[in-house]
């Protein structure tokens, strides 16, 4: 096993890692904040992606730039779906939730099926099979994009907690719920935001993924799997952790890939979240509750 | 053989005698067929392009024949426990025959019922060995079986390499670890060693997730072993990121060859990776381009399906078809949808005016069909294109792929 | 059997005419329902059973299990391939599937609960350990991975129960036994003293643990019961379809249909899950059957109603369907509780 294939793969289940962070990052914000078992996340992706693939082949417009008008219509949709139908299930039980969120992900999965039927749609942009070339190492194109994107997106959202009024206020409800109702914050409006924050999020990530992979209608439960997975390894309501539990999962998939065997690859991830729940429950840059 | 022949035709005459005392929904002039196929859910793309198949049959088959089908629909949602529970529901409705399902998991399931209600059962697509293993009598299928598409497959591969005057030494292997995949990764391990006409060796293994969205660690691994061509068993959406992965990696190839297995032929295959579709081979069950009854379906379907080309649904809808085709000419030679005398009449088929290529339709004594062949199906101008065996080609093999740099 | 005489003495007159009436109706059911109604019938038990058992894990201690599948599938397989590859009949490989189940719950529960696991954070760890087992078991040769393992099936006209062969309505038959005997299984232990831990649990668990009850013993009796119990369930799963796939029988799919039905129909309660289980057969099929019958047949209209029922069920009956719909037909404070 060459060194320079040792890298390769590092290097790929690094940008990966990224690309599976920002798809994360939106449901650290929601389930960190909210408190909400999102398991209609995965189905939020697919839309996301076959509002991506909509946009490229009646428009012309490339996913990266998709990002900002698919992010602000799932942001209103977010917004509207915790102002209706979440907010009145946030005292109820978690399995109440649980079934609530499985039925919406059925209804979502199935209304793209009859929309855009059964077959993988994509987008064919002139950059998608590129890759850069330094010595023995390639970096491919797509991937490199994503993973930028993925920081950017971090970075502004982790600004935005850290500096921004609301954004305070949001953390603050996080933090503690009578306390902050107490001190006069209108939580169910900044829950609401928080939720279209983190549909945002998902909705920048679904225009990066349809770069990499098509979108069909039942890629939703794999995503759903795989972001709380990252988000419970990398830590609750930590966006830096939802971005190191993407590389290290990432990592880790692609490591297991290369020394064992490629088909077991998930195997090494579900493994790495019984540990880090067993072991620090926290995940590895969350705050214990 | 021949006293095997004349009993059944004994049975057959005494069975046909006491016909008339037969209930008399047996007698109704439609065969009432069970379609079971998956429309919803994870197959859902697969099972649509089937049943585009089963659409189109009742009138070539009229014609044809001039047997009356009626179509049942039924969705089996890809899931095993739901195709049980149809195709009970499609038997207590009338049907006289079921057809189905694809999806290995289900066919075994709609075989269990149609075996304990004595309902004729034939399978268009499913490749698990165990099928028809099981002792059924009322279970035929008429598709290969993974071995058998196997072995076709390898023996298609060592036609490619004469034909084209290629010897490349070594291969390697990748595959989904799925059943099919695992299915054929047996019989590869199996077959390959004894079959010493082929020049190359399998110098390294990749097997991945079908699932998986990322083959880059997989390719990484696949292009470290230096190997010439790559030898494939996929699915259609693995195909594709393979495909797109080998140019991100710039990996130095032969070609890809598939010894049997869905994908590459497939039409979101060409449509997701357009020019770099083009020079994959997939050596799998085809029609005969040049038979009769394949430009007659091939009319029909353009009829029907105006959006849509045969050649993107080639096995899926060719099979589907011989399904129901079988069912039909039974039901002719029966006379009744009865039960017990459609399935004698099944078992005793030999169609010899079919369009899947392969010797006639003809069951043996556990239901399934041998004669079923392969063709060499490759990818060119963004079409399949049967390339081998000569006698049905439509175009010249080519191998390597132009893309290829000799070193 | 103190708890059993205050099981029947709780169902007051009515509630227990009523029990009786669909005791025997189920018994004598079978005779009239046709292939497929039987078929469904035997659905909506398994689901009831399978629930129930569920049931004692969440209703009773409130441990929520997303992960339930695992245990159908170990049971499941444990048993098949005690057949296939040893010849061992499933009465004896029975007692095996269950040993199993029970190892693989205390593994389960020894970690999660030495360590504090507790809510969603839970029910993502027994996901996982599922999910795990289900990819584990693809590419487990000696049970046939991803290629599944097939049963012979034997012959279907006599009923022989010791090797679970026979026509459906033996297994309909079968499967009736089970879930009457998980109701008052369940009914029992949730009168005795175990029952009372868990409820108090389930309540509160740090003012148990203050009153002195071993919090960690008794969430470990919840899951391994719950666990054996559901491991049973997957004998039959295995004897009834005779094929097994990891991807079905693992998959977290399988784990959601377990618990769709007590939630529908009330947690807690012990006639919930198998109102439920019938709630959501009859939606489903009356679903796929009322879209057909108006034509409006295009894949995935079913599933959506079927979301969208259950999103209904789910917003304005929190407690389920079944307790709101005992107070109003005035079975008892408490009927079945």
């Amino acid at each position: 096993m060459s060194a320079s294939l040792v890298v390769n793969v590092l290097v790929s289940g690094v940008l990966t890692g990224l690309v599976y962070g920002l798809m994360a990052l939106g449901l650290s914000v929601i389930f960190g904040v909210v408190r909400v078992v999102n398991f209609a996340h995965g189905e939020m992706m697919a839309v996301a992606m076959y509002a991506a693939v909509w946009l490229f082949t009646s428009a012309h417009v490339d996913p990266i730039v998709a990002i900002v008008p698919v992010a602000i219509a799932f942001f209103v949709l977010g917004y509207a779906l915790q102002a209706s139908l979440i907010n009145p299930m946030i005292t109820r039980p978690e399995h109440s939730q649980f079934i609530l969120l499985v039925a919406i992900a059925t209804i979502i999965s199935n209304l793209l099926l009859m929309e855009f039927g059964p077959n993988a749609l994509s987008v064919q942009t002139s950059y998608q099979l590129d890759s850069y070339e330094i010595g023995p190492l390639l970096f491919d194109k797509a991937r490199v994009f994503a993973g930028i994107a993925a920081v950017v997106c971090s970075a502004m959202l982790f600004a935005f907690f850290r500096f921004a009024r609301t954004g305070k206020a949001i953390r603050a409800c996080a933090d503690n719920y009578l306390g902050a109702r107490v001190v006069g914050l209108q939580v169910k409006r900044l829950y609401a935001l928080t939720f279209g924050l983190g549909a945002a999020c998902v909705a920048a990530a679904g225009c990066m993924m349809v770069l990499l992979v098509d979108v069909t209608p039942v890629v939703g439960p794999s995503y759903t799997l795989l972001a709380f997975v990252i988000v419970i390894v990398g830590g609750l309501g930590s966006m830096g952790g939802a971005l190191l539990g993407g590389v290290l999962i990432g990592v880790s998939e692609a490591l297991a890939g290369l020394l064992f065997d490629p088909a077991m690859k998930s195997m090494f991830s579900f493994a790495l979240l019984i540990l880090v729940l067993l072991f620090r429950p926290q995940g590895l840059l969350g705050r214990k509750t | 053989m021949k006293r095997r022949n004349f009993d059944k035709a004994l049975a057959a005459t005494a069975l046909g005698a006491l016909a008339p005392f037969q209930i008399a929904r047996a007698q109704s002039k439609k065969l009432r067929v069970g379609m079971l196929l998956p429309l919803s859910g994870y197959e859902g793309f697969i099972g649509q392009s089937c049943k585009k198949g089963s659409d189109l049959a009742p009138g070539v088959i009229k014609e044809l024949t001039g047997v009356d089908i009626e179509l049942m629909n039924a969705d089996t949602e890809s899931n095993v426990q739901t195709a049980r529970s149809r195709a009970e529901r499609l038997i207590d409705e009338g049907a006289n025959v079921l057809v189905g399902a694809f999806d290995s998991g289900a066919t075994a399931a709609i075989a269990q019922v149609a075996e304990q209600r004595g309902v004729p059962f034939v399978v268009n697509i499913a490749a698990a060995p165990q099928i028809t293993e099981q002792g059924y009598k009322f279970v035929f299928r008429n598709f290969p079986t993974a071995v058998e598409l196997l072995r076709n497959g390898l023996s298609l591969v060592g036609d490619l390499f004469q034909a084209t005057n290629e010897t490349p030494r070594t291969a390697v292997y990748m595959h989904v670890n799925d059943t099919f995949g695992q299915a054929m990764t047996k019989g590869i391990d199996a077959m390959l060693p004894k079959l010493t006409r082929l020049p190359f060796k399998i110098v390294e293994e990749v097997a991945y997730d079908p699932a998986t969205k990322d083959l880059s660690v997989e390719v990484a691994k696949a292009k470290a072993s230096k190997a010439e061509f790559v030898l494939l068993v996929c699915r259609l959406n693995d195909a594709i990121l393979l495909r797109r992965e080998i140019v991100k990696q710039r990996w130095n190839i032969m070609g890809i060859v598939s010894p049997g297995s869905p994908g590459m032929y497939e039409e979101q295959f060409y449509r997701s990776l357009g020019k770099l579709s083009d020079y994959c081979i997939s050596n799998v069950p085809w029609y005969n381009p040049k038979a009769d009854l394949t430009e007659t379906v091939d009319r029909a379907f353009s009829k029907m399906f105006p959006k849509d080309k045969l050649m993107y649904n080639a096995l899926n809808v060719g099979y589907t078809f011989e399904a129901l085709l079988v069912a039909a000419d039974a039901f002719k030679r029966a006379g009744s949808g009865a039960a017990q005398p459609l399935a004698a009449a099944i078992r005793s088929t030999d169609i010899t005016n079919r369009m899947m290529l392969g010797g006639p339709i003809k069951f043996n004594a556990k239901g399934q069909c041998e004669g079923n062949l392969s063709a060499c199906v490759e990818n060119l101008n963004e079409q399949p294109m049967v390339v081998l065996p000569q006698a049905a080609a439509e175009a010249k093999p080519v191998f390597p792929w132009p893309a290829y740099k000799r070193t | 059997m103190n708890t059993l005489r205050e099981l029947l003495a709780s169902l007051h007159g009515r509630s227990r005419v009523l029990l009786a009436l669909l005791l025997l109706g189920l018994l004598v059911v079978p005779w009239f329902l046709n292939a497929y109604l039987l078929t469904l019938a035997i659905m909506i038990l398994y689901l009831a059973y399978t629930g129930q058992a569920w049931n004692v894990m969440m209703g009773f201690c409130g441990q929520l299990s997303l992960g339930h599948a695992l245990f159908v599938g170990l049971g499941a397989y444990t048993a098949a391939a005690l057949l296939f590859h040893f010849q061992i009949q499933p009465w004896a490989g029975l007692w095996v599937a269950i040993g199993v189940c029970v190892l693989a719950a205390a593994i389960v529960g020894a970690l999660a609960f030495r360590f504090g696991i507790s809510g969603v954070y839970f029910a993502l760890l027994t996901i996982a350990f599922a999910e795990f087992t289900r990819i584990g078991f693809e590419n487990f040769q000696w049970v046939g991975a991803t290629g599944g393992l097939f049963l012979k099936v034997g012959q279907r006209e006599h009923i022989d129960l010791l090797n679970l062969r026979g026509p459906p309505i033996m297994f309909y038959y079968v499967i009736l036994a089970l879930a009457a005997f998980a109701f008052v299984f369940s009914g029992w232990l949730l009168r005795s003293r175990v029952g009372y831990y868990w409820q108090a649990i389930r309540e509160n668990e740090d003012a148990a643990q203050a009153l002195g009850i071993n919090t960690f013993l008794w969430k470990m009796a919840a899951i391994t019961v719950s666990a054996a119990m559901t491991g049973v369930a997957g004998v039959f799963y295995a004897f009834y379809y005779n094929n097994l796939f990891p991807d079905q029988v693992f998959h977290i799919s399988s784990s959601i249909e377990i618990i769709l039905a007590p939630i529908i129909g009330g947690l807690g309660s012990l006639f919930g899950p198998i109102f439920g289980a019938a709630v959501i057969t009859v939606l489903g099929e009356g679903i796929t059957n009322l879209v057909g019958a108006l034509g409006f047949d295009i894949p995935g209209v079913k599933q959506v109603f079927y979301g969208v029922a259950l999103m209904i069920v789910i917003l304005f009956l929190p407690d389920g369907i079944w307790p709101p719909l005992a107070r109003r037909l005035k079975l008892g404070p408490r009927s079945g509780r």
